[in-house]
């Protein structure tokens, strides 16, 4: 193994890819356009709900009701309509997602029965901020039934004790305020570096063929191992200062609480560069065609890290098959790891078994790389 | 005019029918990425993994936790001892809530005073964490109803007398049992459809670009129009199979129910590819090579998809952002797709999604052939 060879060649490889536009834009563009795309576009917080608005009854007591819909900050109450059919309508064509009815009943049953009840018909399309806006509806009646105790039963229910005999006393831990840009953003620094490593080394070798300068590059007395750690040296620069620039940008910009020691993703970054960089490699030493290996690439990194790393969404509730398969995807690992030193400030100890599936990954991965290219040259 | 492009027609389906691989690439992939897509896409959620810690260890306490076991929602993975294990549980990630009793807590709720329950959430999942809250609150109102009825049948407290129960009564249209595939794999079967056909055309033409054709078919007779033409209907028709397939796959496996008119989709589809087709095109006039259009296909794709309201409601996004979304084919193209599978509605509803598609699609196609005359002249 020789440093001199090992220079000279992350020195070639690093002058080719400033003058390769599509390198450069793969590494500098990407990042910035993936965090402010995603940063902004990726948001389950659901607020202002468009609702609907059915008043079979038109009382005080359902008027009462209907303005807390009114002015909680989660709905928006865009249309009142005058029977079911306008309801129909305004949900079938997507123009409100939730629609109140209050019975004509209401308030009689109030009185007479003390007990009532209000429909609340939700477009469940999308399952997700259904049963968050039914969860909302939820609070918002609990709150009117409960103020209606004070109100009309304040000496009744004193002689019952608590109007509510359990209080739940919830407190969130590590994502306090349950900000989905939070829990979205620190993955997506393992989805940007996973990208622009895969992407651009899987060009490295598959350029020399192309251009017939691998004949060349055989011919010196370059070994294999020493081309290898050349060419990915650059890589591994550019890589980490893309984590940099997203970590810095997601803290600084974003405003992502940073719990944990620099020197925790830093150990943790290096091991997953490894990893994403011998995959490039290996996939670039395997397939001779620029555009054949980008694209391998690109299945093998884009779409596992985004819909199978509990990037966005839980691994816990997958079908057991499909999490047997998240444990292939190595981006799962480092995006548990870089969540975790976020939001939670976890150390090296507590993080022992996602940062033993890296340092797996990265043995074996070395291993193939260097074995594959070894393999093309003979 | 019409035999030239029926010329082009019959020289694209030769081509297609040589190219082995290409079968497979259109048929392996797509299915596969629809099935495992399908059932990795999901925000459901059931048996959070849960850590108790009773400290009454009283009748009241146990009836209350063993609401939460048997519903399904949570699922306990731990007993603690001590708050410290509590701790240590949700530090590592081993379990995402903690469910605490402290001592008393019945002595509280025999006296009629209020008796707390204790909720830790581990917040990192921030839609998980919402949701699994919301049931925690469910499940507690339940118990505390239940509890004061009793409490009141035994201290004689008549009906009028007892406090009043506003309850919401829920009702989910379009999908019952808020199932999120459904939501999805339509979802899936769109977003594929763009990918798809969009890669397909813009390196169908810089291929042809890149081995010399492209300039031999420009000095034949042929007109750029009638080379646009010649290109997109093979494309067109590939496309629409692609859709059926996935369809049908998203039916068959998947069973999520198909409630509107075939004929909708159809039409919803035509337009959709229209826009997919000229960006493709687009794209190809621009590059030179397979790679760069590799490379642009990757920086427009990826912005459209993001867009799209795919995962993320678009309603969420900040309002600069919507804006942008205006001008996304596949934004239309899911509430297309979502409307007639699930909703079941027509295109009584759909008009505006399907003129906005229509829009871009003939503006995209339109610049694409300008550029494609520009670039041969």
């Amino acid at each position: 193994m020789n440093p001199r060879r090992i220079l000279a060649i992350a020195r070639k490889e690093l002058i080719q890819v400033r003058r390769d536009p599509r390198s450069l834009a793969i590494a500098l563009l990407l990042p910035v356009m993936q965090m402010f795309l995603l940063g902004y576009g990726i948001s389950l917080d659901i607020a202002n709900i468009p609702t609907c608005v059915y008043d079979q009854e038109a009382s005080q007591h359902s008027q009462a009701l209907l303005a807390r819909f009114k002015s909680s900050r989660y709905f928006r109450v865009v249309k009142s309509v005058r029977d079911y059919g306008g309801l129909r309508r305004a949900i079938d064509g997507g123009e409100c997602q939730l629609g109140i009815v209050v019975p004509w009943n209401f308030s009689r049953q109030l009185t007479a029965l003390g007990k009532t009840s209000v429909q609340a018909i939700v477009d469940a399309t999308n399952d997700n901020t259904a049963t968050l806006a039914e969860g909302y509806a939820q609070s918002v009646v609990s709150a009117y039934a409960g103020d209606e105790v004070e109100l009309r039963f304040a000496g009744t229910a004193r002689r019952l004790g608590a109007p509510q005999p359990l209080a739940v006393d919830s407190r969130v831990w590590f994502n306090e305020d349950l900000a989905s840009r939070d829990f979205i953003i620190p993955g997506l620094v393992a989805m940007i570096m996973a990208l622009v490593g895969a992407l651009l080394t899987s060009l490295t070798l598959s350029r020399e063929w192309e251009r017939g300068t691998m004949e060349l590059l055989i011919s010196t007395p370059v070994t294999s191992m020493e081309l290898m750690i050349g060419k990915l040296l650059p890589y591994f620069a550019i890589g980490l200062a893309d984590a940099a620039f997203c970590v810095a940008l997601a803290v600084g910009w974003f405003g992502v609480p940073f719990r944990g020691q620099i020197g925790t993703l830093l150990l943790t970054t290096l091991l997953f560069l490894a990893v994403v960089l011998g995959i490039g490699y290996a996939i670039s030493a395997s397939i001779r065609s620029q555009i054949g290996a980008s694209q391998v690439a690109l299945l093998f990194t884009m779409l596992p890290t985004a819909m199978l790393s509990g990037f966005s969404f839980p691994i816990d509730q997958m079908p057991a098959v499909i999490r047997a398969v998240t444990f292939v995807v190595y981006a799962r690992y480092y995006v548990t790891i870089v969540k975790a030193v976020f939001l939670k400030g976890s150390g090296l100890a507590q993080l022992s078994f996602p940062i033993a599936g890296l340092l797996v990954y990265a043995a074996v991965i070395t291993l193939v790389a260097a074995r594959a290219f070894r393999k093309s040259i003979g | 005019m019409l035999e030239r492009i029926v010329a082009l027609l019959i020289k694209e389906f030769l081509q297609m029918k040589r190219d082995r691989t290409a079968r497979f690439r259109l048929l392996i992939p797509p299915v596969l990425q629809l099935i495992v897509f399908g059932y990795a896409a999901t925000f459901e959620v059931f048996g959070v993994s849960t850590v108790l810690l009773d400290q009454d260890h009283s009748q009241e306490s146990r009836q209350l936790l063993s609401r939460f076991t048997s519903s399904g929602r949570f699922q306990v993975v731990q007993v603690a001892d001590s708050r410290r294990t509590v701790q240590r549980a949700l530090d590592l990630g081993d379990a995402t809530l903690a469910l605490v009793i402290q001592p008393g807590f019945a002595q509280l709720l025999q006296k009629g005073q209020s008796a707390p329950l204790q909720v830790l959430v581990d917040g990192t999942n921030s839609n998980t964490a919402l949701i699994a809250l919301g049931y925690v609150g469910q499940i507690a109102a339940g118990y505390a109803q239940d509890y004061a009825s009793t409490l009141a049948q035994r201290r004689g407290v008549t009906q009028e007398q007892a406090p009043p129960q506003v309850s919401l009564e829920p009702r989910y249209w379009y999908n019952e049992n808020l199932n999120s595939r459904w939501f999805f794999v339509p979802g899936v079967v769109a977003t594929l459809t763009m990918f798809m056909v969009v890669n397909l055309t813009s390196f169908a033409i810089v291929r042809e670009r890149e081995v010399g054709t492209l300039e031999q078919i420009m000095v034949t007779p042929v007109r750029p129009l009638e080379f646009i033409l010649g290109k997109t209907v093979p494309f067109f028709l590939i496309g629409f199979a692609e859709v059926a397939l996935i369809t049908a796959v998203a039916l068959l496996w998947f069973e999520v129910p198909f409630r509107g008119s075939p004929l909708t989709m159809a039409l919803g589809v035509s337009l959709f590819l229209l826009s997919a087709l000229g960006l493709g095109i687009l794209v190809s006039t621009i590059c030179r090579t397979q790679q760069q259009a590799f490379a642009t296909n990757f920086f427009v794709l990826n912005p459209l998809f993001t867009l799209s309201g795919f995962a993320f409601p678009i309603s969420s996004m900040p309002q600069a952002l919507q804006w942008v979304t205006l001008v996304d084919p596949l934004r239309y193209f899911l509430i297309v797709v979502r409307g007639t599978f699930l909703k079941g509605i027509g295109i009584s509803y759909l008009w505006p999604e399907l003129a906005a598609m229509a829009a871009i699609g003939v503006t995209l196609l339109g610049l694409s052939a300008l550029r494609l005359q520009k670039s041969v002249d």
